[in-house]
């Protein structure tokens, strides 16, 4: 059976060059915060690599805080510039209504545990956040607001968010960017975005999994969240991951994703599209995107009836979010563009990748039809 | 042929999803989400659908080497089962809230669901057997009669029948457990479910009360005089002696029982145990597993309870209601439980008690 994978927003192959170079340091010995030349040779791999991925990202090496996971980087970040603003009196956490629940779920958190007032920025139809309404909350209340966190692009739509602006609104306010779908995907630069901070993933680019990086300014100072041998900047400890940060900093200095072509795989797609399922939409199209994310609708239809479907015939896609009991919910990014919950719940997510081919596109476009035809049934039946 | 495998996270439906596997069907793995709001733990022997459940049947699906999905019937389930026993309870009956899910979810919502998608039966860990007869496939009982679960599948129509598989039939449980450890399964030893999987706490009559109200009434004897006080008429049942409190003895010292339960007037009656005698009944809304029924009196069994003995009677169909005669007459018999026919082990059909004397 056919085996084609669309689903690289979740996360995409592991790269050869950083297989290898994971591989070879598996075999060195030595805890990087070591004093002997063991330790030396280990923290020597680690700093070449946290300059390479500073360069590919745009900031100063002794920005880069390793992390477990891109999940670890927005926690670190949100509450601990949270509770840097509250010990000045700032309380209000302002975020997207779009972001991922790496975001969400710690903004919630801050407000259920720690006083946090949460502000969520909403997005127009086509998933762009509302920079009007971001304004109005400034102007009002910016005294008051300890962080402002917007994710670079977006996970489910790939509908792409205007960060400069929203670093020019925040003035003085520090703002975090969770960039994890877009770096090495669209130009991304930390310093010239003038962020506080911003969040990065390696399974994401070709890297491996488990393996995360905070771009921190330098001169921020934060509450930690994991103390102990005070690793990295003493915001994060934990002896350092060196097999996974070489495989990281491998895959953030390859150009092996090429816009362009990821582009032209899923223009393809979605013309393709268009011909056979007429009714389907495409969220986010009047947007600008990432090239290889694409979030489609298929009305009278159910998510997961779909994703079975496709899965059977060896296409591996997404339904976005699931719960914790594992039941597919609407999806929280397509109700604030103005889906209704019947609508959220007839999307799929397609997202191609460097390694995906126009064959791979022209497979799914033949299997489409048929899998809509009998979601449509399972949906009435 | 093309089966979905409903998955409990329990050790029947994974051995019966992996034997499907073994006998050459195209499997694919689904456990039904049927809680809105689940538990994040089983505990012990209650409940189910709780998160450690659907993580347990993942598990099982891994390991057997199958797809494996969740299906959200929560609102189907609540519809149909949970809304129903509780209608059921208002309305002084006893209903048998398993035997509804395998009707309108496991083998309806499921089933078509399935169909739709373009495969042909759905398979589970039911302890019952089907057979091939010349009047198409019948419905059997399992060959551990202690675990036979044929009674709850008895309101299954025959065309539901030709889409179920239930691999489990012609094994003991405590085979199918064995079974379950040499394959692997991590689920060998999993206590068995009980009770009633949306009471976890397994208190039916506070769970009953707390949605149904606990408004106080009469508890009568047979003449109509009131001798106590009940607190919720249903949280009674037709042939309960303990727990009544009442503090007026009969005239012989003889216990009363609970005979009739009357939902229009919140009133319990009570009476003595010859009083609970029932040798006829009547079940409303059949459903017949296999050639139907007519006014030709034909001798059989009748079942009236999961787990109940088989009681040899006569029964027909008057046209409306199911009727079966006991030779034996039976002690307490609520109305709401279903009757169910059998001729020796097959599944003739089924009905709703409606009227007993
Ligand atoms: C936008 C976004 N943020 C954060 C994450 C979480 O990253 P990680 O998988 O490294 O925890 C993801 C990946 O799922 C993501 O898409």
């Amino acid at each position: 059976m056919s085996s084609i994978y669309v689903d690289h927003a979740a996360t995409t192959p592991m790269l050869d060059s950083a297989r290898t170079a994971m591989t070879l340091q598996l075999a060195q010995l030595g805890n990087p915060s070591s004093l002997h030349t063991h330790g030396r040779a280990t923290r020597k791999t680690i700093e070449d690599a946290r300059e390479s991925i500073a360069k590919q990202v745009g900031c100063l090496a002794s920005e880069v805080i390793f992390t477990a996971s891109g999940t670890e980087a927005n926690n670190i970040a949100l509450k601990g510039l949270y509770w840097q603003g509250r010990d000045k009196g700032k309380q209000v956490v302002v975020i997207s209504a779009i972001e991922h629940h790496a975001i969400l779920d710690p903004a919630q958190w801050l407000a259920d545990h720690e006083g946090a007032e949460v502000l969520l920025v909403p997005v127009s139809n086509s998933g762009v956040i509302d920079l009007d309404f971001l304004k109005d909350v400034v102007s009002k209340r910016g005294q008051e607001i300890a962080v402002i966190s917007i994710m670079h692009s977006n996970n489910e739509t790939g509908v792409l968010q205007p960060i400069s602006e929203v670093v020019a609104i925040a003035g003085e306010i520090p703002v975090h960017c969770d960039a994890v779908q877009s770096f090495k995907k669209v130009p991304l630069s930390f310093s010239e975005l003038g962020l506080y901070a911003l969040t990065l993933s390696a399974h994401k680019i070709g890297g491996p999994l488990g393996i995360g990086a905070l771009i921190l300014r330098r001169t921020v100072e934060i509450p930690a969240l994991l103390h102990g041998g005070g690793q990295e900047r003493e915001i994060r400890s934990g002896t350092l991951n060196a097999p996974s940060i070489v495989g990281f900093a491998t895959a953030a200095e390859s150009e092996h994703f090429n816009a362009k072509n990821v582009q032209n795989l899923r223009d393809a797609f979605i013309e393709g599209l268009n011909k056979i399922i007429p009714d389907a939409t495409i969220n986010g199209s009047k947007a600008n995107r990432l090239p290889g994310i694409i979030n489609v609708t298929f009305p009278g239809t159910q998510s997961d009836t779909l994703l079975l479907l496709m899965d059977s015939q060896g296409v591996s896609c997404s339904t976005g979010s699931a719960c914790s009991a594992g039941v597919h919910e609407a999806s929280h990014v397509l109700l604030a563009m103005g889906h209704s919950v019947e609508s959220a719940q007839s999307s799929l997510r397609f997202s191609f990748g460097a390694s995906s081919t126009q064959a791979d596109v022209d497979y799914i476009l033949s299997v489409v039809p048929d899998v809509i035809t009998r979601g449509r049934a399972a949906n009435l039946s | 042929m093309k089966l979905i495998a409903a998955m409990s996270g329990g050790v029947d439906s994974a051995v019966a999803a992996a034997r499907a596997v073994e006998a050459g069907h195209e499997v694919i793995g689904v456990h039904l989400a049927l809680a809105s709001n689940p538990q994040k733990y089983r505990s012990g022997a209650r409940g189910c659908c709780t998160i450690e459940d659907s993580h347990d049947a993942r598990r099982a699906a891994d390991v057997i080497g199958i797809p494996f999905y969740i299906w959200d019937m929560a609102e189907e389930f609540h519809d149909g089962v949970v809304e129903d026993f509780l209608a059921e309870y208002a309305a002084g009956r006893t209903p048998n809230p398993c035997l509804r899910c395998n009707e309108k979810i496991k083998f309806a919502a499921v089933l078509d669901r399935a169909r739709a998608m373009g495969f042909d039966g759905v398979v589970t860990g039911h302890y019952a057997r089907t057979q091939i007869s010349e009047t198409g496939k019948t419905l059997h009982r399992a060959v551990d009669h202690s675990k036979d679960q044929s009674y709850v599948l008895s309101v299954l129509t025959i065309e539901q029948i030709a889409g179920a598989i239930f691999p489990l039939g012609d094994t003991t449980k405590v085979d199918i457990r064995k079974e379950a450890e040499a394959r692997g399964l991590a689920v060998a030893q999993k206590p068995d479910s009980h009770d009633i999987c949306f009471v976890p706490s397994g208190d039916n009559a506070g769970w009953l009360r707390d949605r149904l109200g606990s408004e106080v009434g009469p508890i009568v004897d047979q003449e109509g005089v009131k001798i106590g006080e009940h607190k919720g008429a249903y949280t009674y049942t037709i042939g309960q002696r303990k727990g009544l409190g009442l503090t007026v003895p009969t005239v012989d010292g003889s216990p009363r029982f609970v005979l009739k339960i009357e939902p229009v007037t919140n009133t319990v009656v009570v009476g003595a145990r010859e009083d609970l005698a029932v040798s006829t009944m009547k079940g409303e809304r059949p459903v017949w597993c296999g050639p139907g029924v007519t006014d030709q009196v034909l001798r059989g069994f009748v079942q009236v309870r999961a787990h109940g003995a088989a009681l040899p009677c006569s029964y027909f169909f008057d046209g409306t209601l199911l009727v079966a005669q006991l030779d034996e007459p039976l002690l307490g018999l609520a109305t709401g439980q279903a009757m169910v026919i059998y001729d020796g082990d097959r599944v003739v059909g089924s009905a709703t008690i409606c009227e007993t004397a």
